[in-house]
């Protein structure tokens, strides 16, 4: 986990653009965008739809090359990599979440975890053992051979968020993580997240379009048509409420 | 390594998952393998059993049938209208000098009986050339003399099998046994040959004189025979030995320059070799057959795994999200057209070594499963999974992450 010390820059976006050209059409998705976010932030990005929120994240998550401007990550230039070279940053140093949780079906939840690190050419054995560990601090250390049809909606973008901490990312990256969640469950990934951005030091990149769930980050970006609209500190961050009935995470 | 034995078990397991699917994909390769491995099990078997053939009939004689060699492949049994005669056998060894031995033969079907005893075996009329021609001895007892040719004497001598059906554990020497209807006294039990390579019993049989052949079993006087086996003095003077026949046998049926012989002469290497041309041919046949099964089973895969692709483009996309290179998801593709292909493999080589089993036991066929084949033919199914599976397994890799996240 990133250290919880002294804050130091992540995430360094200057005059970041993104145009996506396809035959005549020529789209400016992004259009010079510049941002530096520290370590043990929790930023929301919130726009409208179509403003570019997810070109912006897929270009934070090195899935995406931006067109001009430059992006450093923990310190090293990313942005004129190769494919190869952004699969390993992603694996090295990013942890992704996914509206629609993105896990593997018919895969247990374990091997669903262990799956980064199987791209890292660890050893089963030690896969097992911090991917059950990654699940633990979700709550789901009793879930771990339940294939994502055996769990809810929560408890699968619980193992989701297991999966992208298992790495020991630098940032984690979350475009709508709750987008397809009740509002209660909302409420309780939510909670995970800031409790693991309080306790663990975790540097957190959260997508949003609900002002409700961006209100839960210490830190608040309006991206409007390409651009950052707004840039504000959240002086007091709503605290999710922790359901009655936890499923046991860590305290 | 260990990425490599992850993609071999995902793979199973996506196997499993569609059996149904994945055995149809597989039934081309799994066809074209079996008959691979089949087909030279049997050709492995014609080719020993020939060899075996050539083996105990020896490598220096000739046989003369009647007629000409469109039709010489017929065997003139007793009685055939035959354009061969007792004298053109006796003047072939008397004016042929690359022949040691050539002796006139008729033979038939016929019941021997002793005492209570019956059983139905093959009689052949010669003289004593017979056995010099087939380098033949007895084990027991003695053959029949000239003297026993010429009075057409009541005499035979028996092969193993005839013997033992006949006589069991008594000695058959000097017994009386009925041939057909005329009875008569063994002289003589012939040694052992065994099984021919086509599956023949050599030692069921009954020999006689040939005149006795001709007055008392056959009842046919003249001077007709079957055929005529000859062996020339050398393996090396066999082609002149074939033209002496030729020559002789033409002059003294009168034949002129253009006439076609009334006659066919084959050596034991031209009917071997027309063996190995005809197993040659089917060898080849299968060969084809197997080799467009193998295309076919090689597209089966080729779809089947663009399929698979498709179906999968987001779980490609998952794993591209959390560090997966292409070239990760390129061997695991590719691994896995390879595991199917070779499972089609492993099941076309039990089949087919099934099929040559069962051929081999309900067929009087010898085949031979080749370890080589065997695994040229599965290695040749993991090829195939090898180059079919490319290219879909390249689109995968291709694939860029978040177009292929965003796929439903
Ligand atoms: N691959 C693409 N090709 C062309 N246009 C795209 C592509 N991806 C996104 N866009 C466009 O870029 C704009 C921003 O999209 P996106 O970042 O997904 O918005 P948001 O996530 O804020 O809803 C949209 O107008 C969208 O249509
Ligand atoms: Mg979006």
């Amino acid at each position: 986990m990133s250290e919880a010390g002294e804050p130091r820059p992540v995430i360094e976006i200057e005059k970041l653009e993104k145009i996506y050209s396809q035959g005549e059409i020529v789209h400016r998705a992004l259009r010079g965008v510049s941002l530096t976010i520290n370590s043990g932030e929790f930023v929301g990005i919130i726009g409208p739809s179509g403003s570019g929120k997810s070109t912006l994240m897929n270009a934070i998550g090195c899935l995406d090359t931006p067109t001009r401007g430059s992006y450093r990550l923990a310190g090293h230039d990313v942005s004129g990599l190769d494919a190869d070279a952004r699969a390993l940053v992603r694996n090295r140093f990013l942890g992704f979440v996914f509206q629609g949780f993105n896990l593997l079906a018919r895969t247990s939840a374990l091997e669903n975890v262990e799956l980064p690190l199987v791209y890292r050419g660890i050893s089963q054995r030690e896969r097992h053992l911090r991917a059950a560990r990654a699940l633990a601090l979700v709550g789901l250390i009793d879930r771990l051979h339940n294939t994502p049809a055996q769990l809810s909606g929560g408890q699968q973008q619980r193992v989701a968020i297991a999966r992208a901490l298992v790495t020991d990312p630098q940032v984690l990256l979350a475009d709508e993580p709750t987008g397809n969640l009740d509002s209660k469950t909302t409420e309780d990934i939510l909670s995970l997240m800031q409790l693991l951005n309080r306790e663990r030091g975790l540097t957190i990149v959260m997508v949003t379009h609900d002002p409700e769930v961006a209100r839960c980050a210490s830190r608040l970006i309006t991206v409007r048509d390409g651009l950052i609209e707004r840039d504000e500190r959240v002086a007091n961050p709503r605290q999710a409420v922790r359901p009655v009935q936890t499923e046991g995470h860590a305290p | 390594m260990m990425m490599f034995w992850m993609a071999v078990r995902l793979a199973l397991r996506s196997l499993v998952r569609n059996k149904v699917r994945a055995m149809l994909t597989v039934l081309g390769i799994l066809m074209g393998v079996a008959s691979v491995v089949a087909s030279s099990a049997i050709g492995a078997g014609a080719k020993e059993r020939i060899e075996s053939q050539f083996a105990s009939l020896g490598v220096n004689v000739l046989m003369v049938w009647p007629g000409a060699s469109a039709t010489g492949g017929a065997r003139g049994a007793a009685g055939s209208a035959s354009g061969l005669t007792e004298d053109d056998a006796l003047a072939l060894s008397r004016e042929v000098p690359s022949l040691s031995a050539s002796a006139p033969i008729l033979s038939a079907s016929t019941q021997v009986v002793s005492g209570s005893r019956n059983w139905s075996t093959r009689v052949y009329g010669s003289t004593l050339d017979y056995f010099r021609v087939r380098a033949w001895r007895t084990s027991d007892g003695g053959l029949f003399t000239d003297a026993d040719v010429r009075t057409s004497a009541k005499v035979c001598v028996i092969g193993e099998t005839v013997r033992r059906e006949l006589f069991g554990d008594e000695s058959a020497l000097g017994r009386t046994m009925r041939v057909g209807r005329m009875p008569c006294t063994v002289l003589g039990v012939m040694e052992s040959k065994g099984q021919s390579g086509f599956g023949q019993d050599q030692d069921d049989l009954v020999i006689v004189p040939l005149s006795t052949f001709r007055t008392r079993v056959s009842h046919r006087p003249g001077r007709e025979i079957g055929f005529v086996m000859a062996s020339a003095r050398d393996p090396a003077l066999m082609s002149r030995a074939e033209e002496g026949i030729t020559r002789l046998l033409r002059q003294r049926h009168r034949l002129s320059g253009t006439d076609e012989s009334d006659f066919t002469v084959r050596n034991m290497a031209d009917v071997i070799k027309s063996f190995d041309e005809q197993r040659a041919a089917i060898s080849l046949l299968l060969l084809v057959v197997a080799s467009i099964s193998l295309l076919v089973g090689g597209i089966g895969v080729m779809n089947i795994m663009l399929v698979s692709v498709t179906e999968r483009t987001r779980e490609i996309g998952i794993r591209l999200s959390i560090g997966a290179r292409s070239r990760d998801i390129l061997a695991q593709f590719l691994i896995e057209a390879v595991v199917l292909a070779s499972v089609g493999g492993v099941a076309g080589l039990a089949l087919g070594i099934g099929a040559s089993l069962i051929v081999g036991m309900t067929t009087s066929w010898t085949v031979k499963v080749q370890p080589e084949t065997a695994i040229l033919a599965v290695a040749v199914a993991g090829g195939i999974g090898v180059i079919f599976g490319f290219f879909p397994a390249r689109r995968a890799a291709k694939m860029d992450p978040i177009t292929a996240l965003r796929h439903e």
